[in-house]
């Protein structure tokens, strides 16, 4: 399966969701057989400019609907590009992916700036098929490609005193006008963090593909933070800057209104967001007049983080 | 001043035609949603038939209160028989806007979502005041009302500015780090809030001087 970039696709070359998810199944069959035979290699290849020919494992079915690619590319909170869920499918194409860079710094014995091509060599990529859970109670169930924070951590050696990870997005206000607005709130560039352990979890992946293409940008191109069980503002785009701290570091939602948006931003029904509750959430793909509601879980239902947070109060700590 | 009588007598169509376009358009593209769903409304559907009844509903509300500024300020006092209709096609969508909320977004499910919203919710519970307050104001819009109530009716009828407050603040409370929206709304608020105040301040004052 070649991967592009999704503005070089034309609609009419889209596969229809059935029918890529029926090729899913046949690959994941293929896929068992083939390790039956003792053969467990991948079933999907990804070129792009920036990223070599790789084979991509594929994912594991949650035994829940996928959200649409069309949903999940045409409905985003990207405020570098505006406030409405459609302006970053309409203004994301503004912004220059290629070249990118990273530059990981702070308590790492090999800091540096490096090309995210470099970066990504010798990482294997997956298919993690996710639940993906808004503050703002909705949510996507979404195929990701990409590997876990702990692989390319640990590249980097982390030093004994690191505790924490910050996250910075893109700041260029020339190729992202939100960051022009007037009537932005946000002091960007926009930050998140994790604590170490939150990082290194399996589950905590950084994403460059999605429905088996590279990240559209308005979903976070190049490379962005998938955390399934957080609320999606902890997963950052369009990642630039990687620093390993010993102390918290800030992130943007809860510098703007903490009372609203904490630092650990786990998924909790328990835990209502002051103006609204948490306790439910509408899943898409929802249709005019059905609305899909459906409870929402601790955790977004991944319950084997439970024991970072084992002795934390999350009503405290939301 | 004098206005050719075609125009004077087409004109209060006309601008009922006008206030029902947003609705119209709405209209089509819920027909286009439901006969090829993703066609119409993005990928929200539900959240966009709210928002944009919602949005008319507070335009046409600001617009029902600019009447009596605008009569004054271009001296045109003709211009207060539009006001009814406006603010009863106003009532119209945020009834609208209220009725898709509870089918669309809370899917109808009364105890487990609505009561929680307009309780829990503070944004949903004010817009929810909103809409009660100008339940009156619509049910007494009738000339029958205005004559039985007299001097109280234009004092009920000031329940229509606190219902555009509350509004508005419905609308600031569900803003999410975008405030474009509330800041220029709550702009013409103020405007039309401010010449109120100076048109009675100036009153008062010539009531005074008369003395």
């Amino acid at each position: 399966m070649l991967i592009r970039r999704a503005s070089d696709i034309k609609p009419s070359e889209i596969t229809p969701e059935h029918i890529y998810r029926s090729r899913r199944h046949f690959m994941r069959d293929s896929l068992a057989v083939a390790a039956g035979a003792g053969a467990g290699t991948s079933a999907l290849a990804l070129p792009g400019s920036w990223l070599e020919a790789r084979d991509v494992k594929p994912g594991e079915p949650i035994g829940e609907q996928m959200t649409s690619e069309s949903n999940a590319t045409s409905y985003n909170n990207f405020y570098e590009f505006g406030t409405d869920k459609t302006d970053p499918a309409e203004y994301a194409h503004e912004m220059t992916v290629d070249p990118w860079t990273v530059e990981v710094s702070g308590e790492v014995e090999k800091p540096g700036r490096i090309g995210l091509e470099d970066m990504l060599a010798g990482i294997d990529l997956e298919e993690r098929i996710y639940r993906l859970r808004c503050v703002e109670a909705w949510s996507m169930v979404i195929p990701w490609i990409g590997f876990p924070v702990k692989k390319l951590l640990d590249k980097f050696k982390p030093t004994a005193d690191a505790k924490y990870v910050e996250f910075k997005t893109l700041h260029r206000p020339s190729e992202m006008r939100g960051q022009r607005s007037f009537f932005s709130s946000i002091d960007w560039p926009y930050l998140e963090g994790l604590r170490l352990d939150e990082a290194n979890h399996p589950l905590a992946i950084f994403a460059v593909g999605m429905y088996g293409k590279l990240l559209p940008n308005q979903n976070g191109a190049p490379i962005r933070l998938v955390v399934p069980w957080k609320y999606g503002f902890k997963s950052i785009k369009s990642i630039v800057s990687i620093r390993l701290t010993r102390r918290q570091p800030r992130n943007t939602w809860n510098d703007l209104q903490p009372s609203e948006y904490g630092f650990y931003a786990n998924v909790n029904p328990e835990v209502d967001h002051p103006r609204w509750s948490q306790a439910s959430e509408r899943r898409f793909p929802t249709t005019l007049l059905r609305p899909n509601r459906i409870p929402t879980r601790m955790f977004n239902g991944y319950d084997e983080v439970a024991s970072l947070y084992s002795g934390m109060d999350l009503a405290e700590h939301y | 001043m004098a206005m050719p009588s075609v125009i004077v007598a087409s004109s209060k169509p006309l601008l009922f035609c006008l206030l029902a376009v947003p609705l119209v358009l709405l209209g089509v593209d819920v027909w286009r949603e439901i006969v090829a769903p993703g066609s119409a409304l993005g990928a929200d559907p539900g959240e966009a038939v709210v928002h944009h009844l919602g949005t008319w509903g507070l335009r046409i509300l600001l617009l029902t209160l600019a009447v009596s500024p605008a009569s004054r300020l271009f001296r045109r006092p003709r211009l207060i028989r539009f006001r009814r209709m406006i603010g009863l096609w106003a009532f119209a969508y945020l009834v609208l806007h209220f009725t898709a909320y509870l089918y669309l977004l809370a899917g109808f499910e009364l105890t487990n979502v609505i009561v929680r919203d307009i309780v829990k919710r503070p944004y949903i519970t004010v817009g929810f005041a909103a809409l009660l307050l100008l339940i009156p104001l619509a049910a007494t819009s009738t000339r029958g009302w205005q004559r039985r109530l007299g001097r109280r009716w234009r004092t009920l009828h000031r329940l229509v500015y606190p219902a555009a407050i509350a509004a508005w603040v419905h609308l600031l409370w569900l803003s999410k780090g975008g405030f474009m929206d509330p800041f220029v709304y709550g702009l013409v608020l103020l405007f039309l809030f401010g010449e109120r105040i100076a048109y009675s301040v100036r009153r008062r004052r010539a009531v005074a001087g008369d003395r």
